[in-house]
């Protein structure tokens, strides 16, 4: 019974950066419908700056955020203008040619720069642990899930309290609406692009923080983030919140009280049958957008 | 005096061009046997230099190009030059068969080398295979490789389900006070990790040291390692046998130490092996202390070639003998084994070589290589290391060469 407290505990804190991580992969979606293959690349990216931040210069993980998250929203704003802005017909599944690219140039970069070696983030807390019962819990994921947790909540009062957020949000119902009221529809899609990969930052300093990485440890995750928001609905913030955590809680637990083996299978029929419950996903919207 | 005519200047033409084209067709079988050609020989190659095992692939990259760079700077192969054409899988088996196709039937190179892991091997030899090719390789020596029934792959590591053998019979030999009694296994459903485990699991259940929890087996793409370590923990054993790579040993290690989990021994398949990276990877050779690995290479091993590769390999990359990836003269052997293979048949022809390399026995900086009938390397010696002070020493066989005592039970984390 401890092992399965344990394993939900520490899916809800991992879930919390899993979480992170998709938030700007299905917001970026919800504005553009455009799929950010890139994404994973995005966060071993923001993995390896907070790695050369601590190794370099000695910068604390989380203070580094503050320096890591604003280049990675600068770099995110730049690829949306100069590689997805142009993209005017058969948007969708150019967007998935076009930033499988992008992921293949950052992998090819930061193999050049850091080599395939595989590395992993120091800090005191990483390895620290506090005691709850027969178990101890590791500071690490307490605090990437406090942080998760706070930039999710920046992020919902940002799309739910800021003028901004509002062009966000009618941007999401209807592009072609949203652009006849005088939306800047292009220069929300860009500053959304930016805080979508501005995200991946702080994902990626938590990622990298808890698991070894190197650059070409962007596929699995790819792999998991779209799982992650189509479960949630595509487009859906809370979707992806709540598909985060019942990924992790779910394939934990399956881990063990059966095996690790079949944790992503028992996830998996359990996404197919909610899928075929809800295709749309758990909270998205049935109805197509509207251009 | 008549000279001659039109028509007979016609056929002396006719019969200077035949000449010519019949010697140009004597000079270009010459260029595939060697003898007298200059021209570079071509040796093709797929490594994952991006994807999973991008961190060994370009460790092999780097033995391989130190044997490359040993031949041409002794005269070559067969008098000629030997040239790298190395092209990246991205870890991908479907990209492996479509790389070695590539290489055989449009780079028409003259040799083919194996890439990084079983996984791979795999698709790989049955492309060579199909056109006759020779596959000669250092890191697929899982069983699934050799049991296909094709005999055109030579694996001149350790092969690989022995590679715990001598673990279980040091922890067997314990005497009675410090035996184990119990170990957990962990391992990825990698068929380089797997049959390890499973046959860890078999000669210590033999040996009265049983499993305190079911073999655990997960699936190679996980990231979260958490409720695993979670596992192996709350089964309390003495031991644990871990299949693993470098991310996955990593993850462990920081789980165990988050956890306060100090077992007497901890041994892994792989990534200890990979020297500085490894120490990189867990943060410092503190916390390497008492951890286990096989292997088949160290670097002090009085091995033919061996010190001359570790200079040389310090001398290009830099480091220290024992940050050098036991990846990087699994690569160097393969060269070496071809080379004497190919010297001694005097051509680059692949059913000789095939044959040669069935019947011959060879040198390498690992050690003796004799192939058994499906390939697989019968006469070099399983070692035991162990993390000792920052370094990697060797501990079983203890008449091995510079083989130390075992640190047992494996100090607490720092």
């Amino acid at each position: 019974m401890e092992l399965i407290i344990d394993a939900i505990i520490t899916g809800i804190l991992t879930g919390g950066v899993y979480a992170l991580m998709a938030s700007g992969l299905t917001l970026v979606f919800g504005v553009m419908e455009i799929i950010n293959i890139a994404q994973g690349a995005f966060v071993i990216l923001g993995a390896y700056l907070s790695y050369a931040l601590a190794q370099h210069f000695h910068i604390d993980l989380f203070l580094g955020l503050l320096i890591t998250m604003p280049v990675m929203f600068v770099l995110g704003v730049l690829i949306q203008v100069l590689f997805i802005r142009p993209l005017k017909r058969d948007r969708t599944m150019l967007s998935i040619l076009v930033t499988f690219a992008v992921a293949l140039i950052i992998e090819g970069v930061l193999t050049i720069l850091f080599t395939a070696n595989i590395v992993t983030l120091k800090a005191p807390y990483i390895t620290q642990s506090f005691r709850i019962g027969n178990f101890y819990l590791s500071y690490i994921y307490v605090y990437g899930f406090l942080l998760s947790v706070v930039l999710l909540a920046g992020l919902y009062l940002l799309l739910y309290r800021t003028k901004f957020g509002q062009s966000v949000r009618a941007s999401m119902l209807n592009r072609t609406a949203a652009q006849l009221i005088g939306i800047d529809v292009e220069r929300v899609s860009a500053l959304t692009f930016g805080i979508g990969v501005a995200l991946t930052a702080a994902g990626g300093m938590a990622f990298g923080a808890t698991t070894a990485f190197n650059p070409g440890s962007s596929y699995d995750l790819i792999s998991r983030l779209l799982t992650i928001i189509v479960l949630g609905g595509m487009g859906s913030l809370s979707g992806a919140l709540i598909a985060s955590l019942g990924m992790l809680i779910i394939e934990n637990v399956t881990a063990v009280v059966w095996s690790p083996t079949w944790s992503s299978t028992v996830f998996f029929v359990l996404l197919v049958v909610i899928l075929i419950l809800r295709p749309q996903g758990l909270l998205g919207k049935l109805e197509g957008r509207k251009q | 005096m008549f000279g001659p005519t039109i028509a007979t200047w016609r056929k002396i033409a006719a019969l200077a061009s035949i000449l010519g084209l019949m010697l140009m067709g004597l000079a270009a079988c010459g260029n595939n046997s060697g003898a007298g050609n200059t021209t570079p020989i071509k040796i093709g190659i797929s490594l994952s230099l991006s994807g999973d095992f991008s961190a060994d692939g370009q460790a092999f990259q780097q033995g391989y190009q130190l044997w490359a760079d040993y031949v041409n700077s002794h005269g070559g192969l067969l008098g000629r030059q030997v040239k790298l054409d190395i092209l990246s899988d991205a870890s991908n088996e479907a990209q492996v068969t479509t790389n070695y196709q590539k290489l055989i039937t449009q780079d028409k190179v003259d040799l083919v080398f194996g890439p990084y892991s079983t996984l791979l091997t795999k698709p790989a030899s049955v492309v060579a295979n199909r056109y006759g090719y020779a596959l000669v390789e250092g890191a697929g020596g899982g069983p699934s490789v050799f049991n296909r029934g094709l005999n055109n792959v030579f694996d001149v590591s350790l092969p690989v389900a022995n590679n715990l053998v001598s673990f279980t019979q040091l922890m067997a030999a314990m005497p009675a006070g410090q035996r184990p009694t119990s170990v957990a296994y962990a391992t990825e459903d990698d068929p380089f990790t797997q049959p390890q485990v499973d046959l860890a699991n078999q000669l210590l259940t033999q040996a009265g040291i049983p499993a305190a929890v079911p073999e655990i087996i997960y699936p190679a793409e996980t990231t979260d390692f958490t409720p695993i370590a979670q596992k192996i923990i709350a089964a309390h054993a003495d031991i644990v046998v871990l299949g693993t790579q470098l991310p996955d040993i990593t993850a462990f290690i920081l789980a165990f130490k988050q956890q306060h989990y100090n077992p007497k021994a901890i041994i892994a398949t792989a990534g200890p092996d990979q020297g500085t990276q490894f120490l990189q990877a867990i943060g410092g050779a503190a916390s390497a202390e008492g951890i286990m690995v096989p292997n088949g290479w160290f670097a002090e091993e009085k091995t033919p070639g061996n010190a001359a590769m570790v200079q040389a390999y310090i001398a290009k990359y830099g480091g220290t003998p024992d940050g050098i990836s036991a990846d990087v003269p699994e690569a160097y052997s393969v060269g070496q084994v071809v080379q004497q293979a190919v010297e001694k048949i005097g051509s680059l022809n692949q059913a000789k070589l095939i044959q040669e390399l069935h019947s011959g026995t060879f040198t390498t900086v690992q050690g003796p290589v004799k192939f058994d009938s499906t390939g697989q390397n019968t006469a070099i010696t399983s070692y035991l290391f162990q993390w000792q002070k920052g370094s990697l020493v060797p501990i079983y066989p203890a008449d091995t060469f510079g083989a130390v005592a075992p640190e047992y039970p494996k100090p607490s984390w720092p």
